[in-house]
């Protein structure tokens, strides 16, 4: 797909997916961003709002250090980047080399279980491109 | 790349400041969150050492309103211009849509000027993207020093030196008291839009 343009209907099947494998469970926020930074779709739970514009600045760039710190020691890529803090957790997930998915997510879900529906919704979007 | 929501209808561009370290792309940042915070609604993020050096970019988001029905979204950033920082700067190339070259006027910077000049150059080319391509203006920056006795190369060496075989619009700047730093902003964006026109159709 060109993912520089994404129909309103692409969006809309995205969007729904976001909602009910994450969103449902308890996420506060869920945004898909290209590696440039842009935001394609940004969802969340109606009462978290996020400077989502810089938040996606950053964390493309985040992303980009960490990958090129794994080219630099010989790995692939590092598959889990996770950042833990007392409220609020930040889990970043490739959905493709151009594509990101990011959730923030409180106490209340564990890792493990938020990894499981990340993993599945990255599955389901990527059909939607196949 | 651009990225255009065709449901909210948004186009978000990237435009980047490029330059040697110390040439002033910081400041046009600055200067531009300054006197257009009616367009600006969160805040400058800048990635800084102790020392006030960009480290790895600054962000700033800037709305330039509706065109043809899509709402405008600018994110400028700028590079850290370090010679150190390339593997950073190059990062932040990545997806770009337009690029202000940000010289350094005075003469003891003309060296760095094409040397940093020519590594934007390379770097695209790893994009697979090409310097005659890509929408690029020239700021030849810092010509207020002038009035403090300081050498500053005279505007036809700089053409020479950095826009012989590119032959893009040029402006001389001073990004610290403001002077044609809206104009520099300005061109970069109307020679992306109509780049990204174009390529749309
Ligand atoms: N006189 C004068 N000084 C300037 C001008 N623009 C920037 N400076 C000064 O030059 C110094 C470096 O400016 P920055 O904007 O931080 O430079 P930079 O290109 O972002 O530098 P790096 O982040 O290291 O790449 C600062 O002390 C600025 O105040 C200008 O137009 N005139
Ligand atoms: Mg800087």
């Amino acid at each position: 797909m060109n993912y520089g343009v994404v129909s309103q209907e692409q969006l809309e099947k995205i969007d729904a997916i976001l909602t009910e494998k994450l969103i449902k469970i308890g996420v506060d926020c869920v945004i898909i961003i290209d590696m440039a930074g842009n935001i394609i779709t940004a969802k969340d739970n109606g009462t978290s709002k996020y400077d989502v514009y810089s938040f996606a600045a950053l964390a493309a760039g985040n992303f980009a250090t960490v990958d090129a710190m794994a080219k630099l020691v010989g790995e692939q890529e590092f598959s889990l980047l996770f950042h833990k803090g007392t409220d609020c957790n930040i889990h970043f997930s490739k959905i493709d080399d151009e594509l990101l998915l990011i959730t923030m997510f409180g106490k209340n879900i564990s890792l493990g279980f938020l990894r499981l529906n990340v993993v599945e919704t990255i599955e389901r979007i990527q059909k939607l491109w196949g | 790349m651009s990225f255009i929501n065709l449901r909210e209808k948004i186009v978000q561009v990237k435009i980047v400041y490029y330059g040697p370290g110390r040439g002033g792309k910081t400041t046009n940042l600055e200067y531009i969150n300054r006197k257009f915070s009616k367009q600006i609604q969160s805040e400058m993020v800048s990635l800084k050492t102790h020392g006030d050096r960009t480290l790895f970019f600054d962000f700033l988001p800037f709305n330039m309103g509706q065109i043809k029905g899509y709402e405008l979204k600018i994110q400028l950033y700028t590079v850290p211009g370090q010679v150190k920082y390339n593997a950073t700067r190059k990062l932040v190339l990545k997806g770009v849509d337009g690029i202000v070259f940000v010289a350094d006027a005075q003469e003891q910077m003309r060296e760095k000027n094409i040397r940093s000049l020519n590594q934007l150059h390379e770097n695209l080319r790893d994009y697979k993207e090409s310097i005659f391509r890509i929408p690029l203006v020239l700021q030849y920056n810092k010509v207020d020093l002038r009035n403090q006795g300081i050498p500053i190369l005279p505007i036809s060496i700089l053409e020479k030196d950095l826009n012989s075989k590119l032959k893009v619009p040029s402006f001389e700047g001073s990004a610290l008291t403001g002077y044609n730093v809206a104009e520099t902003l300005k061109k970069i964006i109307s020679s992306t839009v109509v780049s990204i026109q174009k390529k749309l159709q």
